[in-house]
C-alpha cells in the first residue's frame, strides 16, 4: 500500500467531522477503537457454533436476537494469538456494510473500555515501517496519553481472504 | 387504500388486463371463431383503454383504442378473427405494455408501425378508425336495447386517488343513450365543505345493446370501494321519468369543471326515493373482488419472520416445559405447540401459489420462439395448479426461460428434419409441474434430437474441462454443460447440447437447495427436472449430533437410519461402503469432514440420505430426533462454505447448521471416485 494511498483512506475517514465517537476495547494488550455509530450492542459471551470448513477468522457463528450472525476474530486477522476468554471478555455486535448489504457481525474482545471522543487532529496514518500488521488493515492511529489506540479498517478486513493468517495461528 | 399511488395502482392492475388480453390472444390462435374470446379480449382492451384515459395515460388510450375498434368490427362479425390481426394485436400489445411503464417516453414509429400492421389485418376498411363512441352508438340504434338503471356513488376521497367520475360517465355514455342525474343531496352547507371531496352521486338511465357487463367493466377499476346498483328495466320506466328530475348530460359538460356543485343548488334535487344502495355486481367479478386481498410480498415474508421467531421460541418453552412437573405449563405449553404449528401451516399456504403464473408467461415466449426459429412448436403444460412458494416461483422464472429456450433453439429440429425422422411435424415441449413430498418437480420435455454427447465431449476437451479421451459416465458427462464456462458465445450456435447459461441456471436452482436431472436420449429428446423444495423458510429437520456439535440434516432427503456396527466400522477401515438391501452405499464419516477431533461413539449411526438418484450414508454419532427448523440465512462471510446451506436455532437457544445434501452426495461421490482410482 502506498503512501499516498494510505493517507488518503486516513483523510477519507475523518473527512466528515473534526471529532469522532469511539468504543475502545482490548484485544492481546493492544487497545482498538470502533466508531460507535456501527455498534449495535455489546453482549456477554453466547454459546458458539463452530462452521467447519470456514476460514479461522471467522470460525463460529452466534445466535443474536434470533438471528444468526458471523463472529470474527480480529486477533487472527492481525496475526495475533488467539487467546482463552476471560471473565472480561465480550462479544461487540457491529453493522457493516459487505458488498453492499448490511450485514451484522459480532467481534471477539478481551474487555470493552469505553465510549470517548478522539480529535481527527490527534490521528496519524500508520507508519510505512516498524509495523507489525499489515498497514492496510489499519485506518489510523491516535496517540492518547502514552500509548496508541488502533482504528482497524473493517471494509479491508472483513473483504480480504484470511486462509494464510488462519494457517499460521 | 388512500396512501397507494394511484399510478401505481393502475399499472398493476393494466398489468392483470394486458396478461388477460395476451391470454384471450394466444387462446384466439388456436380457435379464431370462437366469439368468447373475441368478446374478452375486446373487452380488455375496452377496460385498458378506458381506465388508461382515467389516469392521464393518453397515449395508452388512443393506441388502445385503434386495437379496441379493430376487435369491435370481429365482434360485430363485420371482418373475421386471422392469425394475422392476433399477431398484430399482440405485438400491438407489447406496445401498450410501454406506454404503462413509461408513458411519457419517446416511442417513436413504434405505434404508427404497429397501426400500420393491425390496419392492414383487418383490410383496408379500417384505414379510417372512428371515434370512440361511434361505433357503439351506430349499433345501438339497430338492435335489441337493455334500459338500465345504475346508481352509483365512489368515496368521498375519490378525486385525490385520480379518479375522475367524468370519466365513468363518459364510458357510460359511450354504451349508449344515457340520461344523468347527479344526486347533490349529501353536500353539505358551505362551510362544511372541503373542495377536493366528492359528495356527488349518479342515477343513470342507459339504453344500450351491451350487456350487463359491459356497464361492469367501466366500474372495474373503482369497483372495490364504491357503491354500484344497476337494475335492468323496461323501457317504459326510463320514458317515463319526470324531466324536472332528470338532468340529461350534453356532450359539452364532459369537459366542465368537476363536482363539487354549489351548495345553493342543493334544494332543486331531490333524491328520488330512499332506497338503500348497494352494490350488486355480477357474482363472478364481485366475489373475486371480495375475496382476494393485495398484499405486498415483504409484508408476507415480515410475517414469516415473526412466525419463525415464534415457532423458535415455541420449541423452546416446550423444552422447559417438558422438563418442569407444573401440569398447567406443560399443557399451555402443549396448547401454543399446537396453534404455532397451525400458524406456520397457515403461514406457508398464503405463500403458495400455482405455477400456473409460471407457467401462463411460456406461451408468448413460445409462441415468438415459433415465428423466430420457423420451427412448429407445440407446448403442452401439465400440473399447473401444483402449488410452490411464492419466492420459489419467482426465482424459477429466469431459469425456466433458459431451459424453454434451449429445448426449442437446440433440442428441436426443424420441420423437415422432424418429418425426415420419422417424426411429428410439430415438436412438444412439455412442461409439467408435481409435488413428491416436501418437494416439487418441475421438467422441461422435448422430443426433438437430445443431446449430443460428441459434441459435448468435444467440447469440454477444447476447453478444458475434462482431458482428452478421460472416461466419464453418461450422467457425469451430460453434467458437464453446467460447468461454468462450458457455453461460450461462439459454441452456442454450432453446438447441439444445451450450453446456454446452464451454470446459471444450476446455481439459482442451487440458492433455492434445490437439485437438476437431465435424462437424453439421442433421437428421442431430453427431459431436464427441477428439484425444489416447497418453501424456503422452514422445513422439518433431523437433528444430529456429531462430536459436541449439532446440525439439522433435511427430514426430506433422509431415506432411513441404521446403526453402524463395530463391525462394519472397523472393516470400512479400507473402503467406505455399507451394503444395504444388496446394493452398496458409500457413506462419509462426518466427524472426520468437520475435524470435530473428538473420539467416535460406541454407538454410531448411518443416515442414510438420497437426492432422487443418488444415496449417500452421512456417519454421525447420535441421531436426536425430529426437529421443525425455521431456516436462517447464513451471511457472506461464509459464502465459501458449500457444506451448509443456513443455520437455525435450536430450543435452547444455540446455532445448529443445516446441512446441504446435495453438497454432500457430490463430496460422498468424489471421495468414493477417489477410492475406486486407487483401488
Amino acid at each position: 500500500m502506498s503512501a499516498a494511498a494510505t493517507a488518503e483512506r486516513f483523510d477519507n475517514h475523518w473527512s466528515y467531522a473534526e471529532e469522532v465517537e469511539v468504543l475502545t476495547f482490548d484485544l492481546n494488550g493492544e487497545t482498538f477503537a470502533l466508531e460507535a455509530v456501527i455498534v449495535q450492542e455489546i453482549l456477554d459471551l453466547l454459546p458458539e457454533t463452530a462452521v467447519p470448513g470456514s476460514q479461522p477468522f471467522v470460525a463460529s457463528v452466534i445466535n443474536f436476537r434470533g438471528k444468526v450472525i458471523p463472529l470474527a476474530d480480529l486477533r487472527l486477522a492481525f496475526g495475533m494469538e488467539a487467546t482463552e476468554a476471560t471473565i472480561d471478555s465480550r462479544f461487540i455486535v457491529i453493522e457493516i456494510d459487505l458488498q453492499g448489504e448490511p450485514t451484522l457481525v459480532g467481534l471477539r474482545t478481551d474487555k470493552v473500555n469505553e465510549v470517548t471522543t478522539l480529535a481527527k487532529t490527534a490521528g496519524e496514518a500508520p507508519p510505512s515501517v516498524g509495523m507489525r500488521w499489515r498497514a492496510d488493515y489499519i485506518n489510523c492511529l491516535v496517540k492518547r496519553g502514552g500509548e496508541f489506540i488502533i482504528l482497524p479498517n473493517l471494509q479491508a478486513i472483513f473483504s480480504s481472504r484470511h486462509d494464510a493468517v488462519g494457517a499460521v495461528s | 387504500m388512500s396512501t397507494l399511488d394511484p399510478v401505481a395502482v393502475f399499472r398493476t392492475e393494466a398489468a392483470e388486463c394486458l396478461e388477460a388480453i395476451e391470454t384471450g390472444l394466444l387462446d384466439l390462435t388456436h380457435q379464431l371463431d370462437n366469439r368468447d374470446l373475441v368478446d374478452a379480449v375486446f373487452r380488455g382492451l375496452h377496460t385498458l383503454k378506458g381506465s388508461g384515459a382515467m389516469f392521464g395515460f393518453e397515449a395508452l388510450a388512443a393506441f388502445t383504442h385503434h386495437c379496441e375498434t379493430a376487435f369491435d368490427r370481429v365482434r360485430k362479425g363485420e371482418v373475421a378473427a386471422t392469425s394475422e390481426l392476433v399477431a398484430a394485436v399482440l405485438a400491438a400489445q407489447d406496445h401498450m405494455r410501454a406506454l404503462v411503464d413509461q408513458p411519457d417516453a419517446d416511442h417513436g414509429d413504434t405505434g404508427h408501425k404497429l397501426l400500420a400492421q393491425l390496419q392492414a389485418a383487418v383490410g383496408a376498411k379500417a384505414a379510417a378508425p372512428a371515434t370512440v363512441a361511434a361505433p357503439v352508438r351506430e349499433a345501438s340504434t339497430k338492435k335489441t336495447r337493455n334500459s338500465w338503471r345504475i346508481r352509483f356513488s365512489l368515496p368521498a376521497n375519490s378525486m385525490a386517488n385520480g379518479t375522475n367520475p367524468l370519466g365513468l360517465l363518459d364510458e357510460l355514455r359511450d354504451l349508449g343513450e344515457c340520461t344523468v342525474r347527479a344526486d347533490t343531496s349529501a353536500i353539505p352547507p358551505l362551510d362544511g365543505l372541503t373542495p377536493t371531496e366528492l359528495y356527488i352521486s349518479w342515477d343513470v338511465t342507459l339504453m344500450s345493446e351491451q350487456d350487463r357487463s359491459a356497464i361492469d367493466d367501466v366500474f372495474i377499476f373503482v369497483l372495490d370501494d364504491m357503491e354500484l346498483s344497476v337494475e335492468e328495466i323496461d323501457g317504459t320506466v326510463a320514458a317515463t321519468a319526470a324531466p324536472a328530475e332528470t338532468m340529461p348530460v350534453p356532450a359539452a359538460a364532459a369537459s366542465a369543471p368537476p363536482p363539487p356543485v354549489p351548495a345553493a343548488a342543493v334544494p332543486e334535487f331531490r333524491p328520488v326515493e330512499a332506497v338503500p344502495v348497494k352494490r350488486e355486481a355480477p357474482a363472478a367479478s364481485q366475489a373475486k373482488a371480495a375475496e382476494n386481498v393485495r398484499v405486498p410480498a415483504e409484508r408476507l415474508d415480515e410475517l414469516m419472520d415473526r412466525v419463525g421467531e415464534l415457532v423458535i421460541a415455541q420449541s423452546r418453552l416446550s423444552q422447559l416445559a417438558s422438563a418442569s412437573t407444573d401440569i398447567a405449563l406443560r399443557s399451555v405449553s402443549e396448547e401454543i405447540e399446537r396453534l404455532s404449528g397451525e400458524l406456520r401451516d397457515t403461514m406457508m399456504v398464503l405463500r403458495m401459489v400455482p405455477v400456473a403464473t409460471l407457467f401462463s408467461r411460456f406461451r408468448r415466449l413460445v409462441h415468438d420462439l415459433a415465428r423466430e426459429t420457423g420451427k412448429v412448436i407445440e407446448l403442452v403444460t401439465e400440473g399447473e395448479s401444483t402449488e410452490v412458494d411464492k419466492t420459489v416461483i419467482e426465482r424459477l422464472a429466469d431459469p425456466l426461460v433458459h431451459l424453454v429456450r434451449n429445448s426449442i433453439d437446440h433440442g428441436l429440429e426443424v420441420p423437415a428434419d422432424r418429418l425426415a425422422a420419422g417424426k411429428a411435424k410439430a415438436g412438444t415441449v412439455t412442461l409439467s409441474a408435481r409435488q413428491a413430498g416436501g418437494e416439487v418437480i418441475i421438467s422441461i420435455k422435448d422430443d426433438g434430437r437430445g443431446i449430443n454427447r460428441e459434441r459435448v465431449r468435444a467440447k469440454a476437451e477444447s476447453s478444458g474441462l475434462i482431458h482428452p479421451g478421460q472416461p466419464l459416465s453418461d450422467p457425469e458427462l451430460l453434467q458437464l454443460i453446467f460447468a461454468p464456462g462450458f457455453s461460450t458465445a461462439a459454441a452456442i450456435t454450432n453446438l447441439s447440447g444445451r450450453g446456454v447459461g446452464m451454470d446459471v441456471v444450476k446455481k439459482t436452482v442451487e440458492e433455492l437447495r434445490g437439485a437438476i436431472d437431465i435424462v437424453s436420449v439421442p433421437g428421442q429428446g431430453s427431459e431436464v427436472s427441477l428439484r425444489i423444495p416447497l418453501t424456503l423458510a422452514i422445513i422439518d429437520g433431523l437433528l444430529v449430533r456429531v462430536g459436541t456439535g449439532r446440525y439439522v440434516i433435511p427430514l426430506s432427503a433422509v431415506e432411513e437410519c441404521l446403526e453402524l456396527s463395530l463391525e462394519e466400522d472397523l472393516r470400512s477401515r479400507g473402503r467406505s461402503f455399507i451394503s444395504l438391501r444388496d446394493s452398496l452405499v458409500p457413506f462419509l464419516r462426518l466427524r472426520d469432514l468437520f475435524r470435530t477431533g473428538t473420539k467416535p461413539d460406541v454407538h454410531q449411526k448411518v443416515v442414510v440420505i438420497s437426492t432422487g438418484t443418488e444415496r449417500v450414508g452421512l456417519v454421525v454419532d447420535q441421531i436426536i430426533g425430529d426437529h421443525q427448523t425455521v431456516i436462517k440465512s447464513m451471511s457472506k462471510l461464509h459464502n465459501d462454505v458449500a457444506t451448509f446451506s443456513g443455520a437455525t436455532i435450536l430450543g435452547d437457544g444455540s446455532v445448529a447448521l443445516i446441512l446441504d445434501v446435495g453438497h454432500l452426495v457430490a463430496a460422498g461421490q468424489q471421495q468414493e471416485a477417489q477410492l475406486r482410482v486407487a483401488g
